[in-house]
């Protein structure tokens, strides 16, 4: 029991460690614009490295989940069902909550990783005597970046997902192209990828932030280094899956499809 | 110039430092010495406000560090110039941008100013043309003489050593110490040393302050400490181990 409450108490420390270090990057934004060249990079490695990534999860997903569709749809005769299942999922689901766990797998642990070696070798106060806050120069472009590549990336991961989709419907399991594209047309609506796409962008900035507050906080040398990045990766995985519940909730209500 | 004020801090249980005060004038150069583990870069770090005491306050110049934000220390410590422990250099950065990080974030000089400045100080620590390099391509001396460079081209006021030659051969730590005192005597610049070099304590100081259990046991002129007879210093400087602590 005491375990529990030691953990439960930890878990809402870092809780609110984590938001100390959202409202900083805010006041971050207004104090000390980020430059265009650190922005650039940081987008560069979040979004153009990820792409291999995000294409093998997107095409492979909106292929399972189309063979799926069709083995159940197909025994009662609603086949041309399939690649509206498939875009209503990765719209709003599939396609920013995959998109966000690869990306916590690949970026986040790279922040942490990144960040916690500047922390154990004195780089980060190196920073600091050079006049320098590190939220400003490590954390708020790293989150900006997080923030305008995601949504690229989801938006990316739903189009491939989509199009594996209709071309192993169409080319193997003989779906009639121009009904299945014109019941996909008829379910899917503006909302449900505005939906996906703000996600996206929520799920880059706790990435970005989960992942830069796990190596600033990195303790005790190699090991430090590695808890931090394994930290990382577990705790923006359960972030996004957690936030995407409740972002559900919220996006259906304030944008119903 | 520098002035500390009845300075605590614990580590849970670890009393690290326990009410140290002192003045330090400037263009003074001050070694603080001290055997592994008694606060020596505990109090160096709380010098540059990297970290906050329990209690007390350190005043620069009478600005009090201890009652400022981080990003008000920031403005504070562009009078300061650090040069870290492993120098801290930025491994993703070459010699020349490590070197010109905060002349370039603060964008008021041309590329060609930046560079001329670059070389300048690269000149001052003897490494010429090493600009392209990185970090990893370096020897321990050679990065520290980087760190140093990156702490001197703002042209501080007060330059703070962390241990500057540990870990390096004694031709190294020689030119080490030479580049200290040349600094200090060229640039007027108010010198703290944290360091166990022996050697350093009595080239480079002309004030050593030795702290023991957390509070400052001597505080002196190298002669006067080189010459004392008390035995706590005087095992220290000249390297005597109790027999206590070869009882294993």
């Amino acid at each position: 029991m005491s375990l529990l409450l030691t953990r439960l108490h930890s878990g809402l420390l870092q809780l609110g460690e984590i938001a100390l270090l959202a409202t900083d990057v805010v006041k971050s934004l207004f104090q000390s614009r980020p430059r265009l060249s650190e922005l650039v990079e940081h987008t560069y490695f979040i979004g153009v490295k990820s792409q291999s990534v995000v294409l093998i999860t997107g095409g492979f997903t909106g292929m399972v989940l189309a063979a799926q569709a069709y083995f159940q749809f197909h025994t009662v005769g609603m086949d041309t069902a399939v690649l509206a299942l498939v875009s209503v999922s990765m719209n709003s689901e599939l396609g920013p909550v995959l998109t966000g766990l690869m990306v916590a797998g690949r970026v986040g642990a790279a922040i942490a990783a990144e960040l916690g070696t500047m922390r154990v070798t004195e780089q980060i106060d190196a920073l600091r005597t050079l006049a320098t806050h590190p939220v400003d120069y490590l954390v708020t472009p790293r989150v900006i970046a997080g923030i305008v590549a995601m949504p690229l990336l989801a938006a990316e991961a739903v189009v491939v997902g989509i199009a594996a989709a209709y071309v192993i419907s169409v080319s193997l399991m003989n779906i009639d192209a121009a009904y299945g594209v014109q019941n996909m047309l008829y379910y899917s609506s503006v909302a449900k990828t505005l939906h996906g796409l703000i996600k996206a962008a929520i799920f880059g900035a706790l990435i970005g932030l989960i992942g830069s507050y796990k190596g600033l906080n990195c303790r005790d040398g190699a090991e430090g280094v590695g808890r931090a990045t394994t930290e990382a990766v577990v705790t923006i995985s359960i972030s996004i899956l957690i936030s995407n519940f409740f972002l559900t909730l919220l996006l259906t209500k304030l944008m119903p499809p | 110039m520098i002035e500390v004020q009845d300075l605590h801090k614990s580590f849970g249980t670890q009393k690290v430092l326990d009410g140290v005060s002192f003045k330090i004038e400037k263009g003074e150069t001050v070694m603080l010495v001290g055997r592994s583990g008694c606060g020596k870069s505990v109090l160096l770090k709380q010098l540059a406000g990297l970290m906050s005491p329990d209690s007390g306050n350190v005043l620069i110049a009478g600005e009090n560090l201890c009652s400022k934000t981080e990003r008000q220390l920031l403005i504070v410590r562009r009078r300061f110039g650090v040069l870290f422990q492993g120098a801290a250099l930025f491994d993703s950065m070459t010699v020349e941008e490590n070197i010109s990080f905060l002349l370039r974030r603060e964008g008021k000089l041309s590329a060609k100013e930046i560079s001329d400045r670059v070389n300048e100080v690269l000149a001052v620590v003897q490494l010429p043309g090493t600009g392209h390099k990185k970090p990893s391509e370096l020897s321990g001396g050679m990065r520290k003489r980087v760190g140093l460079a990156r702490a001197i081209i703002y042209r501080p006021e007060i330059m703070l050593y962390d241990e500057p030659t540990t870990g390096l051969d004694p031709v190294v730590s020689d030119s080490i110490d030479k580049m200290i005192h040349r600094i200090a005597r060229e640039f007027n610049v108010t010198s703290i040393v944290v360091t166990h070099d022996i050697r350093s304590m009595r080239r480079v100081g002309e004030r050593i302050i030795l702290l023991a259990n957390g509070k400052i046991y001597a505080d002196d002129t190298p002669e006067n400490i080189f010459s004392s007879k008390d035995t706590m210093i005087h095992n220290f400087v000249n390297g005597v181990s109790d027999d206590k602590e070869i009882d294993f």
